[in-house]
């Protein structure tokens, strides 16, 4: 719906060559804020609360019957946007999916813009530019939301897998063919493994990224590349080979 | 008829109660545009003059000032609602059915609250995304991504607060789910690797208040809510807004 305004482009606004590091915009080049802008904000904020009215009006917020600290819902679902995390439970343990994780994502996000020393691609939607951030990002998002859609809709009773169109109140038993803990001394290394050939392999086979980059930034930006195939890696691991634990201490177990 | 109104529109513009308002007079010329953005506190947000390329629909989607517009319904929505409800278990739940049932357009404020709460969560992740595909988190934007990334988490925080106060059986169990998790923090949880606190003095404790979800959790909740997380927001959020401008305005290539 946004995008229909595009044809009600302001007149002054001319469409300049998208070239980053090309010709600098004079300054008479700018158009005023107001009305173009303004007006522009004043239309999608109608448009917003029009929808919003229409939405309010037709559908009505949940409300369940009143809490009972006694009787659990099964399956009990956390609000959408942390769904995400709730089915990483199933892979890792909490301490992983719901501290470590989080954590992770956020001090990863805040890092981005220190790691990225590459200075094109401001200012326009361009994958040419800068094919690892953007790649990396995207696969980040696509998980984020496959997992939530994944959670939300292929999940029922006892978390088991649920097809979005089959009934929960069918039961399915629990088939566990017994998991698997691998021991710690193929575990350990295997994850230094990982991370080791992450690290190198890149900067073996992509010697001018690494140089470009620097030793700090590029160790740092493949920790947080690395950690996140890592958690996604984990998954097939669980679904195919049962493998619950990669590590397993007495004290923690990846 | 025509030229009466004119006349009208003309005077009242000059009247000394208008220009003690609005200072300069009827926005149909150039200066007085200019001072239009220069004189009014809300739209001094803005710079006067802006480049065409940021006008496109297609460049910022309006997220963020979808983002921003969402949050002003739900303080607008939320204040009213306050007028209605008691975060008390023995209100919490009756005072949900009021709204639906007593309070004049209680459903629909109550819808809307919701709605724009989810709608929120959205726009602010999709804004995040807008940001990263134009590279507008690149110098000298680095610190304004990481004050983004805080409203993020703001904004997830406000949402998951909120999805308490009902106090139905759908609030209490995700929040069960999600504080839950805070238990299986390192170190600081009850039950996670290196613990060292009991489940009377741990991490998940601290948050709900009690060891079970109960009547502080709730208070706790209702107050981190309606007071402490937006204020914290209102407080990023100006920060957010003066750091786009002395960053040099909207991102936009070179």
């Amino acid at each position: 719906m946004q995008e229909e305004k595009t044809e009600t482009a302001p007149k002054g606004a001319s469409a300049k060559p998208r070239e980053a590091g090309g010709d600098a915009l004079k300054k008479s080049d700018k158009i005023l804020t107001f009305p173009h802008l303004v007006f522009k904000e004043f239309i999608a904020l109608m448009l917003v609360s029009l929808v919003l009215i229409i939405i309010s009006m037709t559908m009505n917020a949940p409300l369940e019957e009143v809490a009972t600290p006694t009787k659990t819902p099964n399956p009990a679902k956390a609000p959408w946007y942390f769904v995400g995390l709730q089915e990483m439970l199933v892979y890792f343990d909490p301490w992983i999916a719901g501290v470590m994780i989080p954590i992770l994502i956020i001090v990863g996000l805040m890092a981005i813009p220190f790691m990225d020393r590459n200075p094109k691609g401001v200012g326009i939607y361009c994958f040419r530019e800068r094919k690892f951030a953007f790649t990396m990002f995207t696969v980040g998002i696509v998980v984020w939301f496959g997992l939530i859609i994944f959670g939300c809709y292929f999940r029922g009773p006892s978390w088991l897998l649920y097809l979005p169109w089959e009934s929960w109140e069918v039961h399915k038993p629990v088939v566990s063919k017994g998991t698997y803990v691998l021991p710690l001394y193929i575990g350990l290394p295997g994850v230094l493994v990982y991370y080791a050939l992450g690290m190198w392999l890149p900067a073996f086979f992509a010697r001018n990224f690494y140089r470009v980059v620097g030793p700090t930034h590029y160790y740092i930006a493949m920790f947080f590349v690395l950690s996140m195939f890592g958690f996604v890696g984990k998954i097939p691991l669980r679904f195919i080979f049962d493998i619950k634990y990669i590590i397993h201490t007495p004290w923690f177990s990846i | 008829m025509i030229r009466l109104l004119k006349q009208l529109v003309d005077w009242i513009v000059r009247t000394q109660v208008w220009l003690s308002v609005f200072r300069q007079g009827w926005p149909n010329t150039e200066r007085n545009r200019i001072l239009t953005i220069l004189n009014t506190c809300l739209f001094h947000l803005h710079p006067i003059k802006v480049r065409p390329h940021a006008l496109k629909v297609k460049y910022t989607f309006c997220l963020g000032g979808i983002s921003m517009f969402l949050f002003i319904v739900e303080t607008i929505t939320g204040v009213l609602l306050m007028f209605y409800y008691r975060p008390t278990v023995e209100y919490a739940y009756q005072d949900m059915k009021d709204l639906e049932f007593a309070v004049t357009f209680g459903l629909f404020l109550r819808n809307m609250h919701r709605w724009a709460a989810h709608g929120m969560v959205l726009t602010v992740i999709l804004h995040m995304c807008r940001v990263f595909y134009t590279g507008s988190y690149k110098p000298p934007r680095e610190y304004n991504w990481c004050v983004g990334v805080v409203l993020l988490v703001l904004t997830l925080l406000l949402s998951f607060t909120g999805y308490l106060l009902p106090w139905d059986q759908l609030a209490f169990w995700a929040v069960t789910v999600g504080t839950n998790m805070a238990k299986a923090t390192p170190v600081l949880g009850a039950e996670g690797p290196f613990r060292i606190l009991s489940e009377m003095n741990d991490m998940c404790f601290y948050l709900r208040g009690s060891v079970d979800i109960s009547e502080n959790t709730l208070l706790r909740f209702y107050v981190l809510h309606c007071i402490a997380l937006p204020l914290a927001a209102v407080v990023l959020m100006s920060i957010h807004f003066w750091r786009v401008r002395k960053d040099g305005g909207i991102s936009g290539p070179l």
